[in-house]
């Protein structure tokens, strides 16, 4: 595309608005974090009238925000590396293969995107209390269970993200691979996934967001040793008080690694358009 | 062989997460599951469809209800796809040529989907309140445009203000996945039309959508899938004080299943929530399918 | 989480006891105990509910109280705090899973409902003998621990009542006095109504719907109402139900003495924020809202507390009787223990220890409340707890009551908010809606 002059002004309209629709949420947020609880409580004003770092120090004594912190990046870490491994080699087969089922398979995972999470939370706790009868691995109240359930949830949909992302990059590329003398696996490896990076590096983050959002089943399969923050952060409105000041604090806190994992991710997004000009 | 055997983790996951507690709750809507039979759920008594009788009935409030909560739904996710899309696809265009600045603009955009969704629909509601919320101020005292400061969490205004949230969180990830699919558009295809002399939006229309497109049809259908399951929007932001107007169906189901312990009669909705969607990704599939057949 | 996995392979031949029971519905609990109880110590889980000012601090003021137990008994407790918000789930997730906790806190109110799930431990003669006899109990508390009846599956733990908090300048200023009738708590509240200084007679949690089914029952029951007959059926729309109900609504409508903007006031804290900073002058909270109250910057002797009066010439009643009630998991290994768990949380030296960081009121005969230092604030909460109190109906369609009518309760207000008008007609047939509904879910 060009920069003729209508672009320039389309895109200085496009992030001014889109700029303040998720600027002024976030200094709502930021100035929330910064006021006493009272004045959080009384009217909003853009010029908070005092300021304080004191939620900054209370929040973490209020919920043990450490812990949750740390169970909500063990969870989501894991179920994202094996989702997204589970989705690659999925994606990649039904991308490249042709078999017997593929239609079936490929529907049946679309449709389980379908299944209200209300439906099965029952049915899933029951089930997971039963394996751990039976088997003695424990899936609720501990991070394995919510591991393999978000790693679950994300998979249909990572898989069907990556088949489109794989069925866009010619088939002519890894063909050509397979001719050196690469598997299958081996061209899987060195010329599919490294041009569809971005679309990885898309799932990933869905994959990853997804976990470290969800409220539902966590609230149900977790105990305080292993809750995550998605929950945690609920515990600072209480019988007597809801701390808003320190819920903002401590989510602007949590969120810094993960717009840093994100700023990260922007230069796998470079990689990308450099990996798939080479032709 | 190896394709199965690349499928095989991805199945036996689904299998045991998604499959088998489905087929349980497809059976816990043919039974009478109140809390009478929760303890000793395998002995409940057979409703054979009376739950979903209930469900369908329009003319018992729990029907209405029902019907009621599934058009809010519906007119809650198309906007919210259709927002959230078009927003996505003007930002990813509009980041698509490097600029100064452009990799700031690119994460701030990604921030409101890196945050905590409760803490991000939590200042939602702050900024909501009627009296001490940051729109009001901003409508009444700032701009002067109103006097009498309106609810946007009570009556028809939640539908506006629950749509907007929505989309606030998720257009980010409509934006970062549509600007993933641009990167795998050869630029050597835009040079060849610019060539040709075919302006900016010709292009967009000729090359940027036709190439988008198996993202397109992947981001569309899923879109409308999580806008119409959402949960945590309405939970988080109207509490339990949930207007009509955003009383969008998991959290009714939800309401239905855990608040009144009926928890046959709230399968028995899931699983009608779930054929709807079926009927619909299938009539989605079919069409587009169709289409790329043609084209 | 190795040492987790392996912690649990240990406990495997319990769990699949527990499973087994879990299935077949039918326990076994009382043999398993007795035989484990004596040789090895038991340990007991136990899931207590939010009564501080964080999940933190309640176990910081239960921790040693636990230890205490410890020594005595030899019984470890693991003790999990657990929030409002999460609750009735995690109790619902551990009936139908059969994995919960031995011992557990409930609301008072969801007793007669869980107790139709047959997962409690029925306090039978035996079991009432063990934890110290019904006779130590203030009777009308432990009557909420279930259905009329029936062996009680659940005991007082802390006692609550509501209360009409009053702001003593703000009531001096105006020259009145703490109101003892409905008519004349109405006059004082729109005497202190001004709403171009933004200042409001009362704050009403006017969007919870617990707060909100809480008060069309006691209207109701001012009204001389009552929600359900002898035979357990909904009688929502009665006149009187309808009447006591318009008449709460009324303080927004009519005698707007409330600022609209509580239809979105989904919890109790928001009103006592108000109430806190001198925005309103009268709430109704229970007593335990003096830890907020006092969290928010208010001082104890800043404000009174009355019973909520009733109209002239209707029943007194200012409360229904609220609080936090213990059970027992039918399936647990540790039924012994259990029972003695109970039979200290409930001993006299342990309601006092926790009547104060809780703010409760003791749910023992004879004992006077520590939860406050005003002397008559807690003489004032006795009362109104023994003598002008009523059950919320002991039937087991009690949860489907509160969420039923709670959210009628709700989108009325919200009506009235959004500049709607509420007439006698609407109440009614609000009231029908939600009996259809308890109807539909018990088969009644």
């Amino acid at each position: 595309m060009r920069e003729t002059t209508p672009f320039k002004a389309f895109r200085a309209v496009v992030i001014a608005v889109l700029g303040l629709f998720t600027l002024i949420p976030l200094y709502a947020m930021i100035t929330a974090a910064l006021k006493p609880l009272r004045d959080v409580q009384g009217n909003f004003t853009w010029w908070p009238s005092s300021l304080t770092t004191a939620p900054f120090v209370d929040m973490w004594s209020t919920v043990p925000l450490a812990r949750y912190f740390a169970n909500s990046v063990i969870v989501s870490v894991s179920a994202t590396a094996a989702s997204v491994a589970l989705a690659i080699l999925a994606a990649f087969a039904v991308s490249r293969f042709t078999f017997r089922g593929r239609s079936v398979f490929t529907t049946t995972v679309l449709s389980t995107q379908m299944f209200p999470g209300v439906l099965f939370l029952l049915p899933l706790f029951l089930i997971f209390t039963n394996i751990n009868s039976a088997t003695g691995i424990q899936l609720v109240g501990s991070r394995l269970g919510l591991i393999i359930t978000y790693l679950t949830f994300t998979l249909p949909f990572s898989i069907w993200m990556l088949v489109g992302y794989f069925d866009s990059i010619p088939r002519e590329l890894d063909e050509a691979a397979m001719v050196d003398g690469c598997t299958p696996l081996g061209a899987l490896w060195r010329v599919v996934l490294p041009a569809a990076r971005p679309g990885v590096i898309a799932v990933a983050i869905y994959s990853f967001m997804t976990a470290w959002g969800e409220v539902l089943f966590a609230s149900v399969m977790t105990n305080d040793a292993n809750r995550t923050l998605a929950v945690g952060l609920r515990e600072y409105s209480t019988q007597t008080n809801v701390y808003w000041n320190q819920i903002m604090a401590a989510s602007l806190v949590v969120s810094i690694p993960v717009v840093v994992g994100f700023l990260l991710a922007q230069k796998s997004f470079v990689a990308g358009v450099t990996a798939g000009a080479v032709k | 062989m190896l394709p199965y055997v690349l499928l095989a983790p991805a199945v036996v996951m689904e299998l045991l997460i998604h499959i088998i507690p489905m087929f349980v709750g497809i059976w816990m809507s043919f039974v009478r599951l109140t809390k009478f039979f929760l303890a000793n759920w395998s002995e409940a008594p057979w409703a054979g469809l009376g739950n979903y009788r209930l469900a369908v009935d329009v003319n018992s409030s729990i029907g209405r209800g029902l019907l009621m909560s599934f058009g809010v739904t519906l007119a809650f996710s198309i906007c919210a796809l259709a927002l959230s899309w078009g927003l996505g696809m003007a930002a990813a265009i509009a980041l698509q040529q490097p600029f100064r600045g452009r990799g700031v603009v690119r994460t701030l955009f990604l921030v409101p989907y890196a945050l905590p969704a409760y803490a991000g629909i939590l200042t939602w509601n702050f900024m909501l309140q009627r009296d001490t919320g940051l729109v009001n101020h901003v409508l009444a005292d700032n701009l002067h445009l109103i006097t009498d400061r309106p609810f946007w969490l009570l009556g028809g205004n939640a539908f506006a203000s629950i749509v907007t949230v929505a989309v606030w969180r998720l257009w980010p990830f409509a934006f970062l996945t549509i600007m993933a699919g641009l990167q795998s558009i050869p630029t050597e295809l835009y040079e060849a039309a610019s060539v040709d002399g075919a302006n900016n939006w010709r292009q967009w229309r000729s090359i940027t959508l036709p190439s988008l497109r198996p993202v397109n049809l992947v981001l569309v259908l899923v879109l409308f899938l999580w806008t119409f399951s959402d949960f945590n929007t309405p939970y988080v932001l109207f509490g339990t004080a949930q207007p009509p107007a955003g009383d969008l169906i998991s959290f009714h189901i939800y309401n239905a299943s855990f608040l009144t312990w009926n928890f046959g009669s709230g399968a028995a909705m899931s699983v009608l929530l779930l054929l709807f969607l079926l009927v619909v990704t299938a009539a989605y599939l079919l069409i587009t399918n169709r289409r790329s057949r043609r084209a | 989480m190795r040492l987790r996995t392996f912690l649990a392979a240990l406990t495997v031949p319990a769990l699949a006891l527990g499973a087994a029971a879990c299935s077949s519905g039918t326990s076994t609990s009382g043999a398993g105990g007795a035989g484990t109880s004596g040789a090895t110590p038991a340990t007991l889980t136990y899931w207590a509910s939010n009564q501080g000012t964080s999940l933190d601090n309640d176990k910081q003021v239960l921790t040693p109280v636990l230890d205490a137990f410890t020594k005595q008994t030899g019984v470890k407790v693991n003790l999990e705090v657990i929030g409002w918000n999460d609750l009735q789930t995690r109790i619902q997730t551990a009936i139908a899973s059969g994995s919960g906790p031995d011992v557990l806190n409930i609301g008072n109110t969801w007793a007669s409902s869980l107790q139709a799930s047959g997962a409690f431990l029925p306090y039978d003669a035996a079991a009432m003998t063990a934890i110290g006899g019904k006779d130590k109990f203030v009777k009308a508390a432990l009557d909420t621990g279930g259905m009329a009846g029936k062996d009680v599956t659940s005991v007082p733990l802390y006692g609550l009542a509501y209360g009409l908090y009053y702001n003593k300048a703000m009531f001096k200023a105006a020259g009145l006095n703490p109101p003892t009738t409905w008519e004349d708590m109405v006059t004082a509240a729109k005497k202190l109504t001004d709403p171009a200084k933004k200042q409001y007679g009362f704050a009403l949690a006017a969007g919870s719907y617990t707060e909100n089914v809480h008060f069309a029952f006691i209207n109701g029951s001012q009204d001389g109402g009552s929600w359900f007959d002898t035979s357990g059926k909904p009688t929502f729309t009665s006149d009187e139900n309808v009447k006591g109900v318009m008449r709460y609504l009324d303080l927004m409508q009519t005698d707007k003495v409330v600022n609209p903007s509580n239809a979105q006031y989904d919890n109790g804290t928001k009103a006592v924020n108000d109430f806190a900073t001198n925005k309103v002058a009268m709430i109704l909270n229970q007593n335990n809202a003096d830890n907020s109250i006092v969290s928010n910057g208010m001082k104890t002797s800043d404000y009174g507390v009355v019973p909520f009066p009733s109209p002239t010439g209707g029943t007194k009643i200012a409360t229904f009787i609220a609080g936090i009630n213990l059970s027992i998991m039918k399936n647990t290994k540790n039924k012994d223990a259990a029972l003695k768990f109970v039979n200290f949380m409930t001993s006299p030296a342990t309601q006092k220890t926790l009547g104060k960081p809780f703010s409760s009121l003791p749910v023992l005969q004879g004992e006077t409340p520590v939860f406050t230092d005003n002397a008559e604030e807690a003489k004032t909460f006795q009362d109104i707890y023994a003598n002008m109190s009523k059950p919320l109906p002991l039937v087991a369609a009690e949860d489907q009551f509160e969420s039923t009518v709670g959210k009628a309760m709700n989108s009325m207000f919200a009506k009235i908010a959004t500049g709607g008008t509420i007439s006698s007609e609407d109440v009614k047939s609000g009231l029908k809606d939600a009996q259809d509904q308890v109807s539909a879910a018990t088969g009644s």
